[in-house]
């Protein structure tokens, strides 16, 4: 009969011992919100698990002169419950606001969301869009990757073994800049996002976008950032959410499957991304 | 006991007591089909074939056998007896034994993904998932079938070589069609051919799982002198009974079936899947097994209800009276015979009073899981398409959709075409609380639309039993063979009360193992409020006329003389005698010594059942671009003759809405390239979710059904009829294109609005 080990150690060097010296698969736990569903199925047959919460520092939520810090354990519903960190990044917190249920969000984690590599996950587009780093620690020390460089393919990441993310760092949200997430799914909960897409704009005094990234979810093997070159410089008119249309079908290189089609993915990745970005240019207008 | 005219005189029927059930079920003490354990009890498990169509060359047990810990390990060939073809009428559709075995477990052929091949029972599920690892069958993989009309094709890959169909020439082939229907009246192309507008379409529906919370679960056990104990869940213990007995050639007598608590079932828990493979593990390993299928089983192999395609015309005069109808229609059986076409038949034009109409359909296999019945099993298929065409139709002729309906509306004295002459039905009146309701008038915004369509079901009796017994206090046990998955044991309760003249309090009702009670039907056809209430009424007014004799026992007087009134005995007139009322403790307390213990049994096959009419109508907002459908407003009438526990009657409604929402806009079966189901869990079959739907607001209609002593007609099939159509008549009404096919899902409603054609 197969075997499975659990360790829940107390610092970062137990737990990258237990990890780098795993004989089999070992895997490392945040909410389990992912791993245990896999684990009940069939799909992951880890000969270890190490549950990362008991080490101080992967739960909390801080605020430093350069942004935030968040552990990577750190449950979803404690960062909607933030009022600081919501009201800073409201993209990010829309996006773990939909994992999902009020259940599920006391476990489900920002790292979980992100390791688990699935193209859909709802809290990394908005994530990536933040130009958020996540502060990974392995046998060889600490290093500090973008977000965007961790997923490498559907349920791949470019960590190495022993390597866990320990907390992600956001940075300041300063003047007119502001998020959003819109993702789609069928129903209105309890489903995973078809499309999704994040964006983050920053705005002069007078309205005009003077940085934008547009991140999409769902429709390619990883998320992807979307050639938004075409809105900076404008107010958001409608030649540009046009443009930006255009860009974020351009981005797409969805697959079909039972979730939807290449065609509607590709579609609503477009309509998504006019949204997103007029609901992130209406909040930063507002700042 | 005769109807009750008046139904201002009722204290307890109409009101909306406690249910007995709810405290058990909302602190987590219910016993459902998973909850009950015996000493030893092993784990069993079903090992399931990877195919959609393949010829078994052997299976080995012998390395699964050799596991420490492994017990039993059955197969069809080694373990069950090969039955003969018996057709058996039973519950709301014909079952065949000889099938239903084979679907219990695959004999010589596998018919579809996730069809049994063995079970094993070991002391531990690890184990039990060890041996099946284990053990070796032998596959010769052959081409298969999915959809039903290439199943229909020439040169399909053929599932029985022994099909003959029935109501039709023989093919003189072999075939997958099992059955041809046909019902008829007047001259269906001679009525089209006088119409001055006809509308034609053709209609698609896909497989829909009765999406029941509870997975398939039971407990057997075997002793070796044959006797046998089965906790189960199901719709049916006398059914689980009588299916064990026929599959495993078993006394009737040596088995007994304590229903469990039922967390669903929809219809889908009419047949039996692991009672006979736990009965037979258990003989096999002297021990109790218990089997709960996971989610990914009871989507693979238990059953759906059928998708369907048809061919619907109707032709009207310019005033709008319907002067033709028909409907082709093929139903997917999956892989044995017994698809719901003859009620999808029956019921698709039912609504109306027409002249010349004919509904006929195909009952087709394919390698798919075998479908089971799913509330008012057929009917919501075919009237996707008819009530669609009357939409079309309404527009069309400029009508007002309700309007058209109420021009050719079914009542009192109409044929129908499957046969029967309606006596008093509420259609009319359904239709008119529609349209007078607020709903039907409200203003609409933007992007959005409103639907209306309407729905038949029959209604059923048949086989009941139910007891009431007299406690030495005075208060009522009711005991009925009915699961209760309705609110049920609470209207027995209600109905029992009103009849005695006692609170609702003092009676409590249960649900009898097959030990306990006489043989009663399932619980499915919206029978147990008519036909169970039907046999708990006469019990109870046996008891009533006990009561009465002993009351002019103790009073030395004849039992004519004695009346039943609020619960007491009193003289029936003056010449009676001046004797003070006697309630019915006082003389329980007194039952010793006046003949003993007062109660009674009785078992009916309850005739009369009245049939059910619903007029829903249904307000979307369509997103344009992304094609997602909110529904924002949704309003179910129905004709329930008299509602005994109104809330349950409400609930039954607004249940069977949603399911149909969910069969209208996102629920489908979706097969791979091999034909293995691709969406086997809750994540990608998509059932509405709380927050995807507006209160429903159910509205009672109550035209009582005169041959039920409180006027019942049964409710829990209806409700589920009118959706489909409804959501999509709104949908046309807020985006402009029909859609011909379901679900109604984004990218199908997107494409629609892209191309003009849904
Ligand atoms: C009912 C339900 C609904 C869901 N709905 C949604 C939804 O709407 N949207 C959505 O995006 N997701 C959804 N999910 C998936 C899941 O909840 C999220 O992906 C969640 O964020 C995972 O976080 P976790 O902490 O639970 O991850 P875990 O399960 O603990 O881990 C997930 C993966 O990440 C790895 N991992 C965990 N922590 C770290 C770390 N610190 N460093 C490196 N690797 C790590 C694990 O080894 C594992 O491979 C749903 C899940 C369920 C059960």
């Amino acid at each position: 009969m197969p075997r499975l080990s659990y360790a829940a150690p107390a610092s970062v060097p137990d737990a990258v011992k237990l990890l780098a010296g795993a004989q089999g698969l070992a895997k490392v736990m945040s909410g389990g919100t992912d791993l245990l569903v896999q684990l009940r199925s069939g799909r992951a047959k880890p000969e270890l698990i190490v549950d990362t919460k008991k080490i101080p520092g992967m739960m909390g939520i801080r605020e430093t002169a350069d942004g935030w810090v968040i552990g990577a354990a750190t449950p979803s519903a404690e960062l909607s419950e933030h009022a600081g960190f919501s009201a800073a990044y409201p993209g990010v917190v829309e996006g773990t606001n939909l994992i999902g249920s009020t259940q599920v969000q006391g476990r489900a984690s920002l790292a979980g969301n992100l390791c688990n590599a699935s193209p859909a996950a709802d809290s990394v587009p908005a994530m990536i869009a933040a130009g958020a780093v996540a502060v990974v620690v392995g046998p060889t020390g600490q290093r500090s990757v973008p977000v965007a460089q961790i997923v490498t393919a559907p349920g791949r990441t470019s960590l190495a073994k022993g390597e866990f993310i320990f907390e992600f760092h956001f940075p300041k949200v300063s003047g007119k800049q502001a998020d959003a997430y819109l993702r789609f799914i069928p129903r209105t909960e309890m489903d995973i996002a078809v499309v999704g897409c994040g964006v983050n704009l920053t705005l002069d005094a007078a309205g005009v976008i003077t940085a934008a990234s547009v991140v999409l979810g769902a429709v390619a093997p990883t998320q992807v950032a979307v050639d938004a070159t075409s809105i900076v410089g404008s107010k958001l008119d409608d030649a540009a959410l046009a443009a930006l249309d255009t860009a974020a079908r351009a981005a797409c290189n969805p697959i079909n499957d039972k979730r939807g089609t290449i065609e509607f993915r590709t579609k609503v990745a477009g309509v998504l991304a006019r949204r997103a970005a007029k609901i992130a240019y209406d909040r930063a207008g507002a700042r | 006991m005769n109807f009750v005219a008046n139904f201002s005189d009722l204290k307890v029927v109409g009101t909306r007591p406690v249910r007995p059930d709810g405290i058990d079920k909302v602190t987590g003490k219910a016993m459902f089909g998973a909850d009950l354990s015996m000493a030893g009890t092993l784990t069993g498990k079903v090992l399931r074939s990877p195919h959609a169509h393949a010829r078994i060359v052997s299976i080995d047990a012998s390395k699964a056998l050799a596991l420490p810990g492994v017990k039993a390990v059955v197969t069809a060939a080694g373990d069950f007896p090969e039955i003969s073809s018996e057709e058996a009428a039973a519950g709301e559709s014909p079952v065949n034994f000889r099938h239903m075995a084979h679907n219990v477990l695959a004999r010589d052929k596998v018919l579809y993904e996730g069809h049994a091949v063995a079970a094993v029972a070991a002391t531990t599920s690890a184990i039990a998932d060890a041996a099946m690892a284990l053990i070796d069958v032998t596959y010769e993989v052959l081409p298969f079938v999915i959809d039903v009309e290439a199943a229909m094709a020439d040169g399909a890959p053929i599932l029985h070589d022994d099909l003959v169909p029935s109501g039709m020439a023989a093919p003189g082939k072999p075939t997958n069609i099992a059955k041809r229907v046909e019902f008829k009246l007047g001259d269906a192309e001679a009525g089209l051919a006088e119409a001055d507008v006809v509308v034609e379409g053709r209609y698609e529906t896909t497989a829909v799982h009765q999406g029941y919370i509870e997975p398939h679960a039971v407990i057997a056990s075997v002793n070796p002198d044959g006797q046998t104990q089965i906790f189960a869940s199901s719709q049916g213990q006398f059914m689980i009974r009588q299916y064990v007995s026929k599959i495993l050639n078993m006394d009737i007598a040596n088995i007994r079936v304590t229903p469990a608590e039922i967390g669903g079932g929809f219809g889908g828990k009419t047949l039996v899947y692991l009672e006979p493979l736990a009965v037979a593990l258990s003989r096999k390993a002297g021990k109790p097994v218990k089997m709960v299928m996971t989610r990914d089983e009871v989507f693979r192999s238990s059953g759906p209800t059928s998708g369907g395609v048809m061919t619907v015309k109707i032709g009207a005069k310019k005033d709008g009276t319907i002067t033709g109808a028909t409907i082709d229609i093929a139903l997917q059986a999956g892989a044995f015979p017994g698809s719901p076409v003859a009620p999808a038949c029956m019921c698709a034009f039912a609504c109306y009073d027409l002249k010349n109409v004919r509904a006929s359909g195909y009952d087709v296999v394919s390698n798919r899981s075998k479908i089971a019945a799913y509330r008012a099993p057929g009917a919501p298929i075919s009237s996707f398409g008819v009530e669609s065409a009357m939409d079309e139709l309404a527009t069309k002729l400029g009508m007002d959709a309700l309007e058209l309906r109420q021009k050719n509306a079914a009542k009192a004295g109409t044929k129908a075409a499957y046969g029967p002459v309606f006596p008093e039905i509420g259609f009319e009146q359904v239709l008119d609380a529609a349209k007078s309701h607020p709903h039907w008038s409200a203003p609409l915004g933007p992007n959005q639309g409103r639907g209306v369509a309407t729905g038949f079901w029959f209604n059923i009796g048949g086989d009941s039993s139910a007891s009431v017994f007299v406690n030495e206090d005075g208060t009522i046990s009711v005991v009925s063979g009915s699961p209760d998955i309705g609110g049920s044991r609470a209207s027995m309760a209600m109905m029992a009360a009103e009849v005695l003249g006692v609170p609702y309090e003092k009676v409590r009702p249960i649900v009898g193992d097959t030990a306990q009670i006489g043989i009663t039907g399932m619980t499915g056809g919206s029978r147990v409020t008519f036909a169970t209430g039907m046999a708990t009424v006469q019990a109870a007014e046996k008891v009533v006329d006990e009561l009465k004799k002993r009351a002019a026992m103790i009073w030395d007087i004849s039992p004519e003389a004695v009346d039943w009134k609020d619960g007491e005995a009193v003289p029936a007139g003056a010449n009676a005698g001046g004797f003070d009322p006697m309630p019915l403790a006082a003389i329980a307390a007194k039952a010793g010594k006046t003949g003993g213990p007062i109660g009674s049994e009785v078992s009916i096959n309850a005739q009369g059942a009245g049939a059910g009419f619903g007029a829903h109508i249904c307000d979307v907002e369509v997103d344009q671009e992304t094609g997602h459908v909110k529904i924002l407003r949704y309003t179910a009438v129905q004709d329930v003759g008299k509602a005994i526990h109104p809330s349950y009657v409400e609930g039954q409604i607004q249940g069977g809405a949603v399911q149909g929402i969910g069969w209208a806009l996102n629920e489908e079966y979706l097969y791979d390239k091999n034909g293995r189901m691709d969406n086997s869990g809750f994540l990608d079959y998509r059932v509405p979710v709380a927050s995807d739907l507006p209160m429903i607001e159910a509205v009672l209609v109550e035209v009582p059904n005169k041959r039920h002593p409180f006027g019942v007609r049964g409710v829990g099939e209806v409700p589920i009829i009118p959706p489909l159509a409804a959501v999509a008549n709104a949908i046309k009404a807020a985006t402009g294109v029909r859609m011909h096919s379901l679900p109604m899902s984004p990218p199908k409603i997107v494409a629609a609005i892209e191309s003009g054609k849904g």
